[in-house]
């Protein structure tokens, strides 16, 4: 059984949107990529769309020179994966087997976003959850959407959304 | 000599934390012998039967050692090693 346990993901609508609409675009194969942030912020900022080098409906996994790149600019950046998404093509928002072993970012949000044909949009507008995986243990958390974190309480607020019209 | 590894995130607990740390060897194989007699249990995450495990990418500067001769991938002076465990799933 999964507890929220107080946790919760707190992301702005259109990186909700983005997420949605790369699955989309990718169906029936898996979409995958990274929302970077700024470390210790646990604030999902920069979209990140990834290849799935897998190209498969089952399984994804970022291309080796990609991962690379990947994290050689986020470090220069001073930035780490808030959250790591992917999409299941054919069964729920909901991470696998696959996903529990393979995950390898215990600081991370892993999202995932269903495109199956029954999906169940929820307060997102998405068949989307958020998760934790650590060490073999899955916690669900909630997924609180903004239109932006200039108001929300995210730590240091003290540079403003980009997309904020106030 | 000196090499500069990589160390990432979920390996950390074995580094006391440390993002990079300096080991010896000429090949990759040899650093990673290196890095686990100071850092216990961190090649058994990284190596399975001899062989790099399926899920781990190791870079010597920019080539991923895959195409580059594996756990023989020869590290060269002030050469840096990057660990990164893939991102995958199903």
């Amino acid at each position: 059984m999964e507890s929220y346990a107080g946790r919760v993901l707190l992301i702005r609508a259109d990186l909700v949107e983005e997420i949605a609409a790369h699955a989309r675009r990718d169906h029936p194969d898996e979409a995958c990529g990274v929302i970077a942030g700024p470390e210790g912020s646990d604030r999902p900022e920069r979209f990140i769309p990834m290849l799935n080098a897998a190209r498969s409906p089952t399984f994804y996994e970022f291309d080796s020179g990609d991962l690379l790149r990947l994290y050689r600019d986020m470090d220069d950046r001073n930035e780490v994966p808030v959250v790591i998404y992917h999409s299941h093509t054919a069964t729920e928002a909901h991470p696998s087997r696959t996903d529990i072993s393979l995950a390898s970012e215990p600081e991370a949000h892993y999202v995932l976003v269903s495109t199956r044909d029954q999906a169940e949009p929820n307060h997102t507008g998405h068949d989307l959850r958020s998760f934790r995986i650590v060490d073999g243990v899955v916690t669900e958390e909630q997924v609180e959407v903004v239109e932006t974190y200039m108001f929300a309480h995210t730590g240091a607020d003290d540079v403003p959304d980009r997309d904020a019209s106030v | 000599m000196a090499v500069t590894v990589s160390i990432p995130t979920i390996l950390r607990t074995h580094t006391g934390g440390e993002k990079s740390v300096e080991a010896k060897g000429s090949t990759v194989g040899e650093v990673i012998d290196d890095l686990d007699s100071r850092h216990s249990g961190i090649a058994g995450r990284l190596v399975n039967n001899g062989s790099l495990h399926r899920f781990v990418n190791i870079y010597v500067d920019d080539e991923d050692i895959r195409f580059a001769g594996g756990l023989n991938a020869p590290v060269g002076e002030n050469s840096n090693v990057t660990i990164l465990p893939a991102v995958a799933g199903g």
